[in-house]
């Protein structure tokens, strides 16, 4: 039978974030763009071209270790930046509790970035989300479809430029409107009062 | 065998029933028919989001829904209310409507919840603004959420609302 | 070769059963579609999204005070859990301090809802195993949680009681004697549940060896909480980035060995014990003092600085300087009574019989032509104009400094530095995570609600090959999800 342990769990300090960062720079130096710092917390910008291969080694690294994926999101910075997406990255390390942001940055024209499903299998329904939501494509992930939203939505809700109200009555989703006027047609053989 | 009433008084216990002591009671079909429909509403499942909780301690033992005659079925063939609990979302729509059409005649819908009933604080882009856009409903229980005794309150309207229904038992309308 | 023959009679193939939106044992709206040969399950597909209702879009347009009783929404059934999440990330951002007392309070309430969380899987987990006594007894211990959380707030579910700051009001004393009684009593009603259930033959069949993953690949799945401590993995965020008050009591961790839903369940029951401890050392080491930050910049202040001259009894009455006012008009547009009149560059006046006392005007001049007068209300002009020029108190010039400070705050947000920022803490399902992005206004330009429930929805598929259909309801119970959460 199974039996469980209780135990005060006693962790050592991790690495300084600008240490990492500065591993990063050293391992890929033309993917780095530059790193950004706030409120003790650093995060590394980088170009999508490598960017399975510099989470690798963050992952591989005996030292780094960063084996727990804790968030994968899509910022949209439209009109702020030249280059409209980010794909953020939020990694960690359970071993040796040191944390590091990733952002990869993803242009409008060609909203695509390699999956990192391969590294760590949670990454999955995180992408789905960011492809629902923003609609950044990530090749090579097994299925990639809407999650949150209906299957045959049209548009991508967290987008700048999409309205928080949705679309107008006549241009929403038809399995919506569909179930509205079949409402509308049995209302008469609903018992009145 | 005709009733002898010069002799025996019939008591007039309220409007539309009589009583012929001992044990002869002398109503109409309308008060006996909606006496038996409300005192045994038995709602399907239907929690949505954060009103399903306080749905579920509604039914609990603190304030006990099975005192009434409420009790939860799974099977919306079986049951003869369903009670909105939350949040309706577009993608939710044609699955709340399909239960409801199950649900066979007669039927009440107790929208519990402010969501369910207007939208709530959720004015976006996946939320339908009020599941009566969709669903002929009978009593709203605003609040969020509610509590079990707002709940209670509103089925209590709602057998209110039955208690008053005429000849609805009838194959014709 | 009379197999061959059995083989051609019994022609099998698998079949798609639906376990739909409306299910009893769901948890909520979750769909899965189960591809089974037999009983045996070959593929498990979750659907979600049935609950999204755009919260994240929807921080995006408020300011991030406003946004506060939306993430009470999310885990609806620990709504304490949720607010200290958003509040403490938030103060990060912001670079505020909260006071001690403020953390003490903010432990107790969300060891609270740790344990108000707990008591509400076991009951359904129980119930959608078969042990319907469980349900009962649980909502009973529940019950008594929430009449504590009314006492202090007001509100059983969607309390919005931890605020940006520190908490909304100070505890009263008759909630700490009664929360006393209850971790007095708690232990014996837990070893109720336990002696139900521990040792149970169906329970065991039903939990030992269902849904088991090894450490590293529930890392890689991305689980937390008690789901991922099941497995043998030591995270948890209050040890490991210790905020509030956690860093100041003592507790354990319970740590599964096998990983399977036994030992889960063991892990949240023992968390439930030491939460009963955390709450009985918080108590206890309550320190006096505020329970909300000193910054009127940031943060929603308590009503009795500005008592001095927003109380109804203290008869105040609100004068334009005749000298000092430029004639803009920027008052006169701001009265919601239209009590101010006068033309343009020319020194306005104030209707007394039609002025409300809101202190909007007073808000509004830049030039501070408007004197607050005590004690003028009903009085003629001529006395009030006597009575503006003598020195004002102390104590109405703070007060009405700390008037201008709020009004700013809460019409225009608070002026927050750019930056990006991740915060996580550990709430009863996990990991909740709040990433913000500010671009200098007072509203969060991307508000990101790191779930726990939605990455462990996603793991559903890995826990469930290879077991029965029963199982399934096992696993989604392990699992602990909320479908609020999950779709946000």
């Amino acid at each position: 039978m199974a039996v469980t342990e209780v135990r005060i769990s006693i962790h050592p300090a991790g690495l300084n974030p600008k240490d990492i960062a500065e591993k990063i720079k050293e391992q890929f130096p033309d993917q780095v763009i530059d790193v950004a710092e706030f409120r003790d917390q650093v995060s590394v910008i980088a170009k999508r071209d490598q960017i399975v291969p510099l989470l690798k080694y963050l992952h591989d690294d005996p030292i780094l270790s960063m084996d727990h994926l804790q968030d994968l999101t899509a910022v949209d910075y439209l009109k702020k930046k030249d280059v409209r997406f980010e794909v953020v990255y939020n990694l960690y390390s359970t071993k040796y509790r040191h944390h590091i942001r990733i952002r990869a940055q993803v242009p409008e024209n060609d909203p695509k970035i390699n999956s990192v499903v391969p590294i760590w299998a949670g990454a999955n329904w995180h992408e789905r989300e960011c492809f629902d939501m923003f609609g950044i494509e990530f090749t090579g992930h097994p299925d990639l479809r809407r999650i949150l939203m209906p299957e045959d939505w049209e548009g991508y809700p967290l987008r700048k430029d999409y309205p928080l109200q949705g679309p107008a009555l006549e241009n929403d989703w038809p399995g919506f409107t569909e179930v509205l006027k079949r409402s509308k047609e049995l209302r008469e053989f609903e018992w009145e009062g | 065998m005709l009733l002898d009433t010069s002799t025996v008084g019939l008591i007039t216990v309220e409007e539309g029933t009589k009583i012929l002591p001992p044990n002869v009671i002398i109503t109409t079909l309308d008060k006996v028919v909606n006496w038996g429909r409300l005192s045994s509403i038995w709602p399907t499942t239907f929690g949505l989001a954060c009103c399903a909780i306080e749905m579920m301690a509604a039914g609990a033992a603190h304030y006990d829904l099975d005192r009434f005659g409420i009790i939860f079925r799974g099977s919306p063939r079986q049951a003869d209310c369903m009670i909105v609990a939350g949040t309706v979302t577009k993608k939710m729509v044609p699955v709340v409507r399909r239960v409801y059409d199950q649900i066979p005649e007669p039927r009440y819908v107790i929208a519990m919840g402010s969501c369910a009933c207007t939208g709530g604080v959720f004015r976006t882009y996946s939320t339908v603004q009020g599941c009566d856009t969709f669903l002929p409903v009978d009593v709203y229980v605003p609040g969020c959420p509610p509590r079990p005794e707002t709940l209670l309150e509103g089925l209590m309207l709602l057998q209110e609302k039955i208690r008053k229904e005429q000849a609805r038992w009838s194959p014709w309308r | 070769m009379i197999q061959k023959e059995a083989e051609k009679i019994f022609e099998t193939k698998e079949l798609n059963v639906n376990m739909g939106p409306q299910h009893p044992a769901t948890h909520g709206v979750l769909r899965l579609v189960l591809d089974i040969d037999g009983e045996t399950i070959v593929k498990v597909t979750p659907y979600v999204g049935y609950l999204h209702r755009g919260i994240e879009k929807l921080g995006e347009s408020l300011s991030y005070f406003q946004a506060l009783p939306l993430t009470d929404r999310m885990d609806y059934v620990s709504a304490m859990s949720n607010n200290i999440g958003y509040c403490v990330a938030v103060e990060k951002l912001f670079g505020i301090e909260v006071p001690e007392r403020a953390k003490f309070i903010r432990t107790i309430v969300g060891e609270m809802s740790r344990i108000a969380n707990h008591l509400l899987w076991l009951a359904t987990h129980a119930l959608d195993i078969g042990a319907m006594t469980v349900f009962l007894y649980c909502f009973r211990e529940r019950e008594w949680i929430l009449d504590l959380y009314e006492m202090i707030c007001g509100a059983r579910l969607t309390v919005t009681y931890p605020r940006i700051g520190g908490v909304r009001n100070d505890v009263p004393q008759e909630f700490l004697e009664s929360l006393w009684k209850f971790t007095d009593e708690f232990p014996s009603r837990i070893l109720e549940y336990e002696t139900l259930i521990d040792q149970n033959r169906i329970w065991l069949q039903r939990t030992v060896g269902i849904g088991v993953i090894s450490a590293e690949e529930a890392v890689s799945w991305g689980m937390t909480g008690p789901t991922l401590r099941g497995s043998g993995v030591p995270y948890d965020i209050r040890k490991h980035m210790p905020y509030d008050a956690y860093d100041k009591v003592e507790f354990e961790v319970p740590i599964g060995t096998t990983g399977d839903t036994y030992d889960r369940y063991r892990c949240r029951m023992l968390e439930m014990r030491q939460s009963n401890n955390i709450i009985r050392q918080c108590i206890e080491k309550l320190p006096p003092g505020p329970v909300m930050a000193d910054e009127p910049k940031f943060t929603l202040q308590p009503k009795d600085k500005m008592m001095p001259i927003t109380h109804p009894t203290k008869e105040m009455a609100y004068f334009i300087e005749e000298k000092a006012c430029k004639g803009c008009g920027m008052c006169l547009r701001a009265c919601p009574a239209k009590a101010i009149f006068g033309e343009k560059k020319k020194p306005h006046k104030i209707d007394q019989a039609l002025c409300l006392q809101c202190a909007t005007c007073f808000v509004t001049c830049k030039f501070k032509a408007m004197k607050i007068v005590p004690g003028g209300k009903g009085l003629s002009d001529e006395k009030l104009a006597e009575l503006a020029a003598a020195p004002v108190p102390e104590e109405i010039t703070k007060a009405a400094e700390h008037l201008v400070k709020q009004f700013e705050f809460i019409k225009k947000g608070p002026k927050v530095p750019e930056g990006e920022l991740y915060v996580a803490t550990e709430v009863p399902k996990g990991e909740l995570g709040f990433y913000f992005v500010s671009d200098g206004s007072g509203k969060p330009y991307r508000m990101r609600l790191r779930a726990p429930s939605f990455i462990h929805a996603g793991c559903l598929p890995r826990l469930c090959v290879g077991h029965l259909v029963a199982d399934v309801i096992a696993a989604i119970g392990t699992i602990d999800i909320v479908l609020g959460e999950c779709d946000r």
